[in-house]
């Protein structure tokens, strides 16, 4: 994860949408005062109109990752475990 | 395509939980069909809202929706249900199915424009890893304020519509780590029972009690003891504590009455074969957690499933190992 801060407008949404406290305000730009909880799920860039942030986004989860290793296809919650959107429900 | 879309349904939703709803959410815990917790995607209404009503924005997944509309007891509001196929709203938001481009779309198909004077919806703030907010004000003149992480958290929100960093903050609490256990317990069962049933035949009761500690350490007491079991890799933690789980049973062996080193060498299969099963299951708990990235688990299944592997191959060697030399008669 990358912060440019020359990009940053000091808009506010980083801090803002950080579930983990990564950014906070600061006088001139965003300060990022907490790299290491950084979970990457892509919120800050997603809301940062300058893009003054760079982040690889996506799901920290070793099910998806070793269920897209053996199976081959890409990393995704759909791989069997509980939160595949498996079936889908007839019109009720 | 000019059609301009009116007003299409508004359904009247309740801040009441009831006990088909408790149950429901019961059910969802357990994984029982996992895909019909869902909330129909649209337009709802509680109270008795004006245009001057706030708009909640949810996911059509019924613990979501139903968190949201039971903590905003006695207000008078609109709650915008996105489809997100039955997803709660941070993994939607993940997959980007709660996103800027189905929000947008769900405004216009139920014509929140013709029902609100204002121009804006409140999201839950864990929606933010979908949508785009300046994005969505760019596309149709939208505006998304980002409320607090939890909807508890809402009714004190909405007094100044400021969060504190508390509320701006996910949690993993003891509670909400226990919540998770059902769904754990479930995907491993099946797996869980037959290596049980196999093991009671081919070696007895031990080994076969030995697989049902070994998982229900990886899927019950894991997430429980999360935080409070040192080092920081999940795998890591995974190994110290089906260690602790294999104690016993390597203790059983060793003091058992009979030849001395085929006790010992059950005994250090224990140690070598049940770590690694209950750190595989840790391990798969990281995707269930509220803080690890993608990079980092990535390392980590680099670093620990190689030793983990053998550790566990070893210690089925023994196994096996004692097992031909019982059924020659050779201890």
């Amino acid at each position: 994860m990358k912060f440019i801060e020359e990009e940053c407008t000091n808009c506010g949404m980083c801090s803002k949408v950080c579930p983990h406290g990564v950014f906070a305000r600061g006088e001139k730009a965003a300060v990022l005062v907490n790299k290491d909880a950084c979970m990457e799920c892509g919120a800050c860039l997603l809301n940062c109109p300058t893009v003054a942030i760079e982040v690889e986004s996506g799901v920290g989860c070793a099910a998806a990752m070793i269920h897209a290793a053996l199976r081959g296809g890409p990393e995704s919650c759909d791989g069997g475990c509980g939160c595949g959107e498996t079936e889908v429900p007839n019109a009720r | 395509m000019t059609e301009t879309i009116t007003v299409t349904k508004i359904t009247p939703a309740a801040s009441l939980l009831t006990f088909n709803d408790r149950f429901d959410h019961f059910l969802a815990r357990w994984g029982y069909r996992r895909a019909y917790h869902r909330v129909e995607p649209g337009l709802y209404s509680l109270g008795k809202p004006t245009p001057e009503s706030p708009v909640f924005v949810t996911a059509n997944y019924t613990l979501s929706f139903d968190a949201l509309r039971s903590n905003l007891k006695g207000m008078d509001c609109y709650i915008l249900v996105l489809d997100t196929n039955g997803i709660n709203v941070w993994c939607a938001a993940g997959k980007g199915t709660f996103g800027t481009e189905e929000l947008m779309n769900r405004i216009k198909v139920t014509g929140l424009e013709n029902v609100v004077s204002h121009r804006k919806v409140i999201l839950p703030q864990l929606g933010a890893a979908g949508v785009s907010a300046f994005s969505l004000k760019e596309w149709c003149g939208w505006n998304v304020e980002y409320g607090p992480v939890r909807a508890v958290d809402l009714p004190e929100y909405l007094k100044t519509h400021k969060a504190t960093q508390d509320m701006r903050h996910v949690h993993f609490t003891l509670w909400d780590r226990i919540q998770l256990i059902p769904v754990e317990l479930v995907s491993a069962f099946l797996i869980m029972a037959v290596a049980a049933v196999v093991l009671f035949f081919a070696m007895g009761l031990t080994a076969s009690l030995a697989v049902i500690a070994a998982v229900l350490g990886g899927t019950v007491l894991f997430p429980m003891l999360l935080p409070y079991i040192p080092v920081r890799d999940f795998s890591a933690k995974g190994l110290i504590l089906g260690l602790i789980v294999a104690l016993p049973f390597a203790y059983f062996m060793f003091t058992k009455t009979g030849d001395l080193w085929p006790n010992t060498l059950a005994a250090l299969g224990y140690l070598l074969a049940m770590p690694p099963v209950t750190a595989y299951l840790a391990l798969n708990f990281t995707g269930c957690s509220t803080f690890t990235s993608r990079t980092g688990v990535r390392k980590e299944i680099y670093r620990y499933i190689p030793p983990m592997a053998a550790m566990f191959v070893l210690g089925i060697i023994i196994f096996a190992g004692l097992f031909i030399a019982r059924l020659m008669k050779v201890i």
